[in-house]
C-alpha cells in the first residue's frame, strides 16, 4: 500500500492547504504506511500521547485552584479534593496519570530495546525519546513537590542537595536552585512555574519524535525494513487507529482502576503530612517510577560518584545505537541478546524494589550488583554481542517470519527456481 | 470478499461504536467544564448575616457580600419622607420606595453603580445621598438614579430580618 | 500478542515482586498484622454506614477534639451527601455550639461569634507549637487526612486505638509515654483515649471501646475521603461503560482489519493479471504487434 499525494476535494481546501498544508499533513498521517506485522507493544506511542494530553488538561485545570505558597499549598489541594466540583477526580487523574505515563514509557522504551528500534537509521527517534524521558522525570519530580507534603519537601531537599556534590560550584548551584538557603517558598514557586512549562517543551519534542519516526518509517517485530509500496504496509487510518484505540481503552481500564478504586496506592502516606523542615521522615523515597535511579544513586559510596552514575545510567542509553554493534536488529533473531535483555529487565525491576529499601545490608549489596550489571550490559555485553553473537537466519521479508518454517524454504526455492538459468527475454 | 455485501450490519457496528464513544466523550468533558463553576466553599458563603444593632439613625455601614459592597443605611425620618414623596414619572428607573425598602427605616442596597461598576460615595451628591465620582451619577435617599449616566437604580439584594438585630443577605 | 517471557528467572522474580507489594500494605512497620475489620467502606462497592459516621463524629467531638484539630473539615460537610448526613438544622446547631474568631470589625478589633455552616472546624489550639507544648512535646496530629497519612489506613487507626497494652517485662517507659502494640516504635505519648463508656451515644448503641474505635475510625475515613462513595459510584459506571465500549471497539477493529486481506487479495489478483499481460509480449518483436 503506497502513500498517495493529497488531493484537495474543494476549492476552499485547495486555497487553505496551499497556504498552510494542514490538510496535506492530516492526509499524510492518515495514509502513513505502517508495517502490517506490528504487535501490541507498538500501541504505547499512542497511549503516551494520550497520557501527555491528559496530564496537560488536568494540570491546567488544577492550576486554576492550586496556590503555590508554602503556607497555602497543602491546604489548596485539600480545597481541590473537598470543595472544587470534581476536584478529587482531577487530582486523582493527574497523580495516577503521572504513574501511568511512566508505566507506558517504560514499556515503550523496553520495546525499543528488545526490537532494536534505536538502531540506524532511527537514532534520532531514540535520542529525542531520551530527552522526552529526561524532561518527564524533571516535570514529575517538580510536580511531586507541589503538594508540599513531607515527601514533597524532603524529596526536594535530597535531590537538590545532590548538586552540592559538583566540585567548586556545587554550593552556589544548589543555592541558585533553592533561591535561598534551603528548600522553601522560592523553590516551591519556581518549581510550579517550571512544572507548568516543561510539558509544552515535551509536546514540542514529541512532534520532533514522531517526525523523525516518519522519515524512515516504523520498525517492526521482525526488524527487517518493509517495502513501502507493497502489501507489507497498511495505511495508519483506519487500521492502526482502531488498534491503538483498542489498546488505549484497555490501558484506561488499568488507569481508572487506580483512579476510582485505589487512588492513593501508588503514592506514599507521608505525603499527606504537611511538610515540616524540622522532622525528617524515616524513609525518604521518591515515587516508584524514579526508584531505579534512586537505587543507583545510593549504591555508589560517594555523593559525587552517586550523582555521576545516576546521570551516566541515562547517558549510556543515549549512546546505545553506537554501543550495540549487531547487524541484526530485532531480538527475535538474537537468542543470546534476548536472554540478556530479560536479565536487564529483572535487574531494573530489582533496582526499583531496592530504591524503596534502606541502603544497607543485603539491599545495598544487591543494588551494587544490579548497578554493575546495568553498566556492564550496555558498555561491555552489547558491543561484544554485536561482534560474536550467532544470530538466527533472517527471513526474506516480514511476511515470511521464519525461514525454518515448514514449506518456507521450498517456497523460496520455488520462487528462485522459476528464474534460475532462464533467459530473461524468454519469460512466460 | 466483496465490499458490497451486508453493508447494513457493518455500518451498524461502526455507528453504534461512534455513538457510544461520543456519549462517553461528552460525559467525560462535563467535569472539566463544571470544575470552573463556583465550588462548595464559595457557595456556602453565598449568604451572610449582619448584626445591625449598633447602627444609629442616619448612619450607613458597608459589608462585603459575594465580593461586593452592600450599603446598609438606617434612614432618618427626613430621608424616608424625601424618598416616598418623589413623583415616579420623573424617575429614569421608576420604582416605589416601598418596593425597595420594605421596612422604610432600613435601606439595603448593592453598592455598585449600575453604570460601569464603581462604588458610589455616601453623603454626597445633589440628593444628599450617593454620588458616583467615576462618571457623575447621582442617587437619591432610596438609591434611585436621578441624574447621570447610570441606567438603573442601585440593586436591592435578597435579604430578610432574621431577628430585630440581624439581617441575612442572599 | 505478548512477547514470550522466555527467561524463567524473570517470571519467578516478577511473581515474587508483585506479591511482595501486596503484603506491604497490610502489616505495620514492625510487621505486626493489624486487627482485621470488615469495614463497610472497603472494596469496590464500599459505602459508609451513616449511623456509624454520626456516632463517630460524636466520639471525635467529645474525645479527640480536645487535642486534635480537623482543620480542613467544614461544619456544612456534616450535612452534605456522602457523609454523616446530619440534617441541615442539626448541622447548623452543631456549628452554632462553637465560638469562631472573626473580624476585624469596624473598630479594627477581632470578635467572636457563633459558628456557621460555612466555618471550618474549630481547632483546640491556635497553632502547631501551642498544641505541641500542651501535649508533652508531641504534636497531636490534625485528623483531616490522618487516615491517608498512615500506612495501613483505617486498620492502623483502629488497631492503635485498641492496641494499648502493658509493656513487656523490662521495657523502659518514661513518664507520659505509653506502650502501644501498633505504634511504630511502640512508644506513644497519647494515653489510651477511649475506654468502655467514655461517650454516651445519642442513638443508644452500646459504647464499648471496640464500638467507639470502629465508629471514630469510620468517621475519620470519611473525613479524609469525603467523596469516597461518589468515587466508587462513578468508578462503577466508568468501568461498565468502558467494557461496553471496549467490546464495540474490538469488534470494529476486527471488522476493519478483516478488510485488509481482501483488499490486498484484490490488488494481488490485479497485479498478477498485469504481469501475465506483460509477459505475453516478452521476447516478441514489437513490430509484429497487432
Amino acid at each position: 500500500m503506497s502513500e498517495e499525494k493529497y488531493i484537495p476535494n474543494s476549492k476552499l481546501a485547495e486555497w487553505f492547504d496551499s497556504r498552510l498544508p494542514l490538510l496535506s499533513l492530516s492526509h499524510h498521517l492518515r495514509s502513513y504506511p505502517t508495517p502490517k506485522n506490528l504487535n501490541y507493544w507498538w500501541t504505547f506511542g499512542g497511549i503516551l500521547t494520550f497520557c501527555l494530553i491528559t496530564q496537560i488538561v488536568t494540570g491546567v485545570i488544577l492550576a486554576m485552584h492550586y496556590v503555590a505558597h508554602t503556607d497555602l499549598a497543602f491546604q489548596s489541594i485539600e480545597h481541590i479534593m473537598r470543595d472544587v466540583n470534581y476536584g478529587w477526580l482531577m487530582r486523582y487523574v493527574h497523580s495516577n496519570g503521572a504513574s501511568m505515563f511512566f508505566l507506558a514509557v517504560y514499556i515503550h522504551i523496553f520495546r525499543g530495546l528488545y526490537f532494536g528500534s534505536y538502531k540506524a537509521p532511527r537514532e534520532m527517534i531514540w535520542i529525542t525519546g531520551l530527552i522526552i524521558y529526561l524532561l518527564m522525570m524533571a516535570t514529575a519530580f517538580m510536580g511531586y513537590v507541589l503538594p508540599w507534603g513531607q515527601m514533597s519537601f524532603w524529596g526536594a531537599t535530597v535531590i537538590t542537595n545532590l548538586f552540592s556534590a559538583i566540585p567548586f560550584i556545587g554550593d552556589s548551584v544548589t543555592g541558585w536552585l533553592w533561591g535561598g538557603f534551603s528548600v522553601d517558598n522560592p523553590t516551591l514557586n519556581r518549581f510550579y512555574s517550571l512544572h507548568y512549562f516543561l510539558p509544552f517543551l515535551i509536546f514540542g519534542l514529541v512532534v520532533l519524535h514522531i517526525w523523525s519516526l516518519h522519515v524512515p518509517g516504523n520498525n517492526n517485530p521482525v526488524g527487517i525494513e518493509v517495502k513501502k509500496n507493497s502489501n507489507e504496509t497498511m495505511p495508519f487510518h483506519p487500521y492502526m487507529v482502531m488498534k491503538d484505540l483498542f489498546a488505549l481503552l484497555t490501558f484506561l481500564l488499568i488507569f481508572f482502576g487506580f483512579v476510582f478504586f485505589l487512588p492513593d496506592f501508588l503514592g506514599h502516606p507521608d505525603n499527606y503530612i504537611p511538610a515540616d523542615p524540622l522532622v525528617t521522615p524515616e524513609h525518604i523515597v521518591p515515587e516508584w517510577y524514579l526508584l531505579p535511579f534512586y537505587a543507583i544513586l545510593r549504591a555508589i559510596p560517594s555523593k559525587l560518584g552517586g550523582v555521576i552514575f545516576m546521570f551516566a545510567s541515562i547517558f549510556v542509553l543515549a549512546v546505545l545505537p553506537w554501543l550495540d554493534t549487531s547487524k541484526v536488529r530485532s531480538a527475535t533473531f538474537r537468542p543470546i541478546y534476548r536472554k540478556f535483555f530479560w536479565v536487564l529487565v529483572v535487574m531494573v525491576i530489582l533496582l526499583g524494589y531496592l530504591g524503596a529499601k534502606p541502603p544497607e545490608g543485603v539491599y545495598l549489596i544487591l543494588a551494587r550488583i544490579a548497578t554493575t550489571y546495568y553498566f556492564i550490559h550496555f558498555l561491555i555485553l552489547l558491543p561484544l554481542l554485536g561482534r560474536y553473537e550467532k544470530t538466527d537466519p533472517l527471513p526474506m521479508s516480514i511476511s515470511d517470519p521464519v525461514l525454518d518454517k515448514p514449506g518456507a524454504l521450498d517456497k523460496f526455492k520455488e520462487m528462485a527456481g522459476k528464474y534460475e538459468g532462464e533467459n530473461v527475454s524468454t519469460f512466460k | 470478499m466483496s465490499k458490497k455485501t451486508q453493508p447494513k450490519r457493518r455500518d451498524f457496528l461502526f455507528t453504534a461504536t461512534y455513538t457510544i464513544g461520543a456519549v462517553g466523550l461528552a460525559t467525560a468533558i462535563w467535569p472539566l467544564v463544571d470544575q470552573m463553576n463556583p465550588d462548595s466553599s464559595v457557595k456556602a458563603l453565598s449568604t451572610t448575616e449582619v448584626d445591625v444593632s449598633s447602627i444609629e439613625r442616619g448612619k450607613t455601614i458597608t459589608v462585603l457580600w459575594r465580593g461586593k459592597p452592600i450599603f446598609i443605611r438606617r434612614r432618618t425620618k427626613q430621608e424616608i419622607d424625601e424618598a416616598t414623596s418623589v413623583d415616579l414619572s420623573s424617575l429614569k428607573d421608576p420604582e416605589k420606595d416601598s418596593d425597595r425598602a420594605k421596612n422604610p427605616e432600613w435601606l439595603v442596597m448593592v453598592g455598585v453603580c449600575t453604570h460601569l461598576g464603581c462604588v458610589p460615595l455616601g453623603n454626597k451628591g445633589e440628593y444628599k445621598a450617593w454620588f458616583c465620582p467615576c462618571h457623575g451619577s447621582h442617587y437619591d435617599t432610596s438609591g434611585r438614579i436621578r441624574k447621570g449616566p447610570a441606567p438603573k437604580n442601585l440593586e436591592i439584594p435578597k435579604y430578610e430580618f432574621v431577628d430585630s438585630n440581624t439581617i441575612k443577605i442572599g | 500478542m505478548l512477547v514470550r517471557l522466555n527467561n524463567i528467572f524473570g517470571k519467578i522474580f516478577f511473581i515474587i515482586f508483585i506479591s511482595g507489594i501486596g503484603n506491604l500494605a497490610y502489616s505495620g512497620e514492625n510487621n505486626v498484622e493489624f486487627i482485621k475489620n470488615d469495614w463497610s467502606f472497603k472494596g469496590v462497592f464500599g459505602t459508609f454506614d451513616r449511623a456509624s459516621l454520626q456516632r463517630g463524629y460524636q466520639v471525635y467531638q467529645e474525645v479527640c477534639s480536645g487535642c486534635h484539630s480537623a482543620q480542613y473539615l467544614s461544619y456544612r460537610n456534616l450535612s452534605e451527601e456522602g457523609g454523616p448526613e446530619f440534617t441541615l438544622e442539626e448541622a447548623k446547631a452543631i456549628a452554632a455550639q462553637f465560638e469562631i474568631t472573626d473580624g476585624p470589625n469596624e473598630d479594627g478589633e477581632m470578635f467572636t461569634r457563633g459558628g456557621r455552616l460555612s466555618d471550618k472546624f474549630v481547632s483546640p489550639f491556635s497553632n502547631v507549637k501551642a498544641a505541641t507544648a500542651s501535649n508533652g512535646g508531641a504534636y497531636p496530629p490534625d485528623m483531616s487526612v490522618l487516615v491517608k497519612a498512615r500506612k495501613g489506613g483505617a486498620d492502623y487507626i483502629y488497631s492503635l486505638l485498641m492496641g494499648y497494652e502493658d509493656a513487656p517485662a523490662g521495657y523502659d517507659l518514661e513518664d507520659g509515654v505509653y506502650y502501644n502494640k501498633y505504634m511504630p516504635g511502640h512508644k506513644i505519648k497519647m494515653a489510651e483515649p477511649i475506654s468502655d463508656g467514655a461517650v454516651e451515644y445519642a442513638d443508644g448503641t452500646e459504647t464499648t471501646k471496640a464500638q467507639m474505635a470502629r465508629d471514630v475510625t469510620t468517621f475519620l475515613v470519611w473525613a479524609a475521603d469525603p467523596h469516597l462513595e461518589a468515587r466508587h459510584k462513578m468508578g462503577f459506571k466508568v468501568f461498565f461503560y468502558l467494557i461496553i465500549l471496549l467490546t464495540l471497539v474490538y469488534l470494529s477493529k476486527q471488522k476493519v482489519w478483516s478488510r485488509f486481506g481482501s483488499e490486498v487479495e484484490e490488488k494481488e489478483e490485479a497485479f498478477d493479471k498485469f504481469e501475465r499481460t506483460v509477459t505475453e509480449y516478452e521476447g516478441e518483436d514489437p513490430k509484429t504487434f497487432k
